[in-house]
């Protein structure tokens, strides 16, 4: 539950995340998305009800707080510093010292070896597209910049992943490979979370399909089982499912 | 159903490599200038140098490159805090003015309280840390931007100098050696330089190393860079904006010693250029006030560039009033050409 002053932002809203799975996350402005996801990430406080990170209770009061337990997410705008070059970016907020004297005494970081974990984890990941990690993030594609950003997630989002409308910038090939990189990491285990406006994308790659509407879920659908037609009708009220639990 | 999404990625990276655009040799400088922000500077600088030494040889003797390295010492030391701010997309127009104050507590509380040397030398470093406190809690608590925070401290500065000192100038003859040293002469091969000299360059040395090695020196560029980005990134922002302010006063400190052994007395005159000059030193060496981009070493060739055209312009015979339509000229072409660099084509 969250309120802004008279306006409910969110009313009772259960969503439950399981492991390996991709949880997309659908509805019109306004219906809480995005309200949703900062509670569950810290950016907002609920009011009211609680949040179960494998079965303990956590309460976030700052972006950091969820990203100390485990949760990545990966913003529209990306959080990428232009001037910054790709391993650095990756570390950025959470860079490694050197060991030995130098790194205590002088604070010197360790850059090559950052630049080592970065290539390790984009070469995980698959990502052929970023050959110099010395790049600058400016001189980057959108999609280079979003496979930076879901990598960065990746390497430290160890509980869950999220990403806000990460293909809502890019051009169709660049779309695929970010979805790609999302079936990528579900099969590595790490539960994500989906949230986009784009049907076709949503039903590639969700497992289920969180309705969002009028702060409200208005119900969970498999992609299996349900078309976009319907999915729409849903989000739209148009339409109504008896079992909201799917 | 992986491996093919796998192939499909592949394919696609190729493709798009292929549609990358074809370079003119223009662009290359262009995207040379925009790796390596202080290579302008750089040529610029050995540019001038060739220039005025062909037309007098006199500009490039040992004697005239002392001299020069002395005058540099004090706005080159401004320079470094001045850089420190304009990398988080600030600017700080009181820096020169909270020096100055700086200066005078050290000198007056030596020689009128009869303070000892080292604790004078505190006192007025810690007059520099303070003007940092003030104008960072503006920026940061307050939300006064930059421009108009250092405005207001600047005449604030300026007038509590001139009410401390009350129009009195301290001469070094009264003040405990240890403020003066900075004046002492000290022979490097060729060159006879000031210690004051040798300080400015260890503080280059120093932040330098800070700004390109430590992670709060990335901290510094990211949230210059883009200050959401680095939020969102989980960099405590205004922690790193407030101690930027801190170490740039910290800094005015040590520039306001060097300017005492410099000018062999302490003086609410001394130095006022250096206020402007620092920024021009900044701009000139290739940090862009847009923030994120640059570094010291710019500020170095920037400030030395400065100083080389006021000394070569006096040696070729020109009107000394020429000297600040150089200056200003070349402040105009290195903002423009720093716009031109950040337009860098993907």
């Amino acid at each position: 539950m969250k309120t802004f002053g008279h306006v409910v932002g969110l009313a009772g809203v259960d969503l439950v995340l399981d492991h390996g799975e991709v949880l997309g996350i659908i509805g019109d402005n306004g219906a809480g998305k995005s309200t949703l996801i900062k509670c569950l990430t810290g950016a907002l406080e609920p009011d009211s009800g609680e949040i179960l990170l494998e079965g303990d209770r956590v309460w976030f009061t700052s972006p950091i707080d969820s990203r100390r337990a485990g949760i990545e997410t990966v913003y529209q705008t990306l959080a990428l510093a232009p001037a910054l070059d790709v391993a650095s970016n990756m570390f950025l907020g959470r860079e490694v010292r050197t060991h030995g004297p130098l790194g205590l005494l002088l604070r010197k970081l360790d850059k090559r070896g950052m630049r080592r974990s970065a290539r390790a984890e984009l070469d995980k990941l698959g990502i052929t597209t970023l050959q110099d990690i010395t790049q600058r993030l400016e001189t980057l594609s959108g999609g280079q910049r979003q496979a930076v950003a879901v990598a960065r997630a990746a390497t430290f989002g160890t509980k869950v992943i999220i990403l806000d409308e990460p293909t809502a910038s890019l051009g169709v090939r660049e779309s695929q490979q970010v979805l790609g990189l999302i079936r990528r990491l579900r099969r590595q285990g790490t539960p994500v979370i989906l949230i986009s406006h784009n049907m076709p994308h949503m039903f590639e790659v969700a497992d289920r399909i969180h309705i969002q509407r009028l702060g409200r879920c208005a119900g969970v659908v498999s992609p299996a089982t349900t078309t976009m037609e319907e999915a729409v009708a849903i989000m739209t009220g148009a339409k109504q499912l008896q079992d909201r639990r799917g | 159903m992986g491996t093919t999404t796998a192939k499909r990625i592949d394919i696609a990276s190729e493709e798009v490599a292929g549609l990358a655009p074809r370079q003119t040799p223009l662009d290359r400088i262009q995207r040379q200038l925009h790796a390596h922000p202080a290579l302008g500077p750089l040529i610029v600088l050995v540019t001038t140098c060739i220039v005025f030494g062909l037309l007098n040889p006199r500009f490039v003797a040992a004697q005239n490159i002392s001299l020069m390295l002395q005058q540099v010492a004090v706005v080159a030391a401004l320079g470094v805090a001045q850089t420190l701010i304009i990398l988080t997309a600030g600017i700080d127009l009181s820096i020169g003015y909270a020096m100055i104050l700086a200066l005078l507590v050290m000198a007056q509380a030596a020689a009128n309280n009869e303070v000892a040397g080292l604790i004078a030398l505190l006192l007025g470093l810690a007059v520099g840390v303070g003007s940092g406190v003030v104008n960072g809690t503006l920026v940061t608590r307050l939300r006064v931007p930059p421009f108009i925070a250092t405005l207001g401290t600047l005449f604030v500065f300026q007038s509590a100098g001139l009410l401390y000192a009350k129009g009195q100038t301290t001469q070094a003859t009264e003040m405990p050696h240890l403020l003066n040293w900075t004046g002492d002469p000290v022979t490097i091969g060729p060159l006879n330089l000031i210690n004051g000299v040798l300080v400015a360059l260890g503080l280059y040395l120093v932040v330098h190393y800070i700004l390109t090695q430590t992670q709060w020196g990335r901290h510094v560029y990211a949230v210059g860079d883009d200050v959401e980005a680095a939020r969102l990134a989980g960099i405590r922002t205004n922690r790193v904006l407030f101690s930027v302010y801190v170490f740039a006063g910290l800094i005015v400190g040590v520039a306001a010693w060097i300017s005492i052994g410099y000018a062999g007395a302490a003086d609410p005159n001394n130095a006022v250029d250096a206020n402007l000059q620092s920024i021009t030193a900044v701009v000139i060496g290739g940090t862009s006030l847009f923030g994120g981009r640059g570094g010291v070493i710019g500020t170095l060739f920037g400030a030395l560039i400065v100083v080389a055209f006021t000394s070569g312009l006096t040696l070729a015979n020109v009107n000394n009033l020429y000297q600040p339509i150089a200056q200003g000229v070349l402040v105009i072409a290195a903002v423009a050409i720093d716009q031109w660099i950040r337009r860098v084509k993907r």
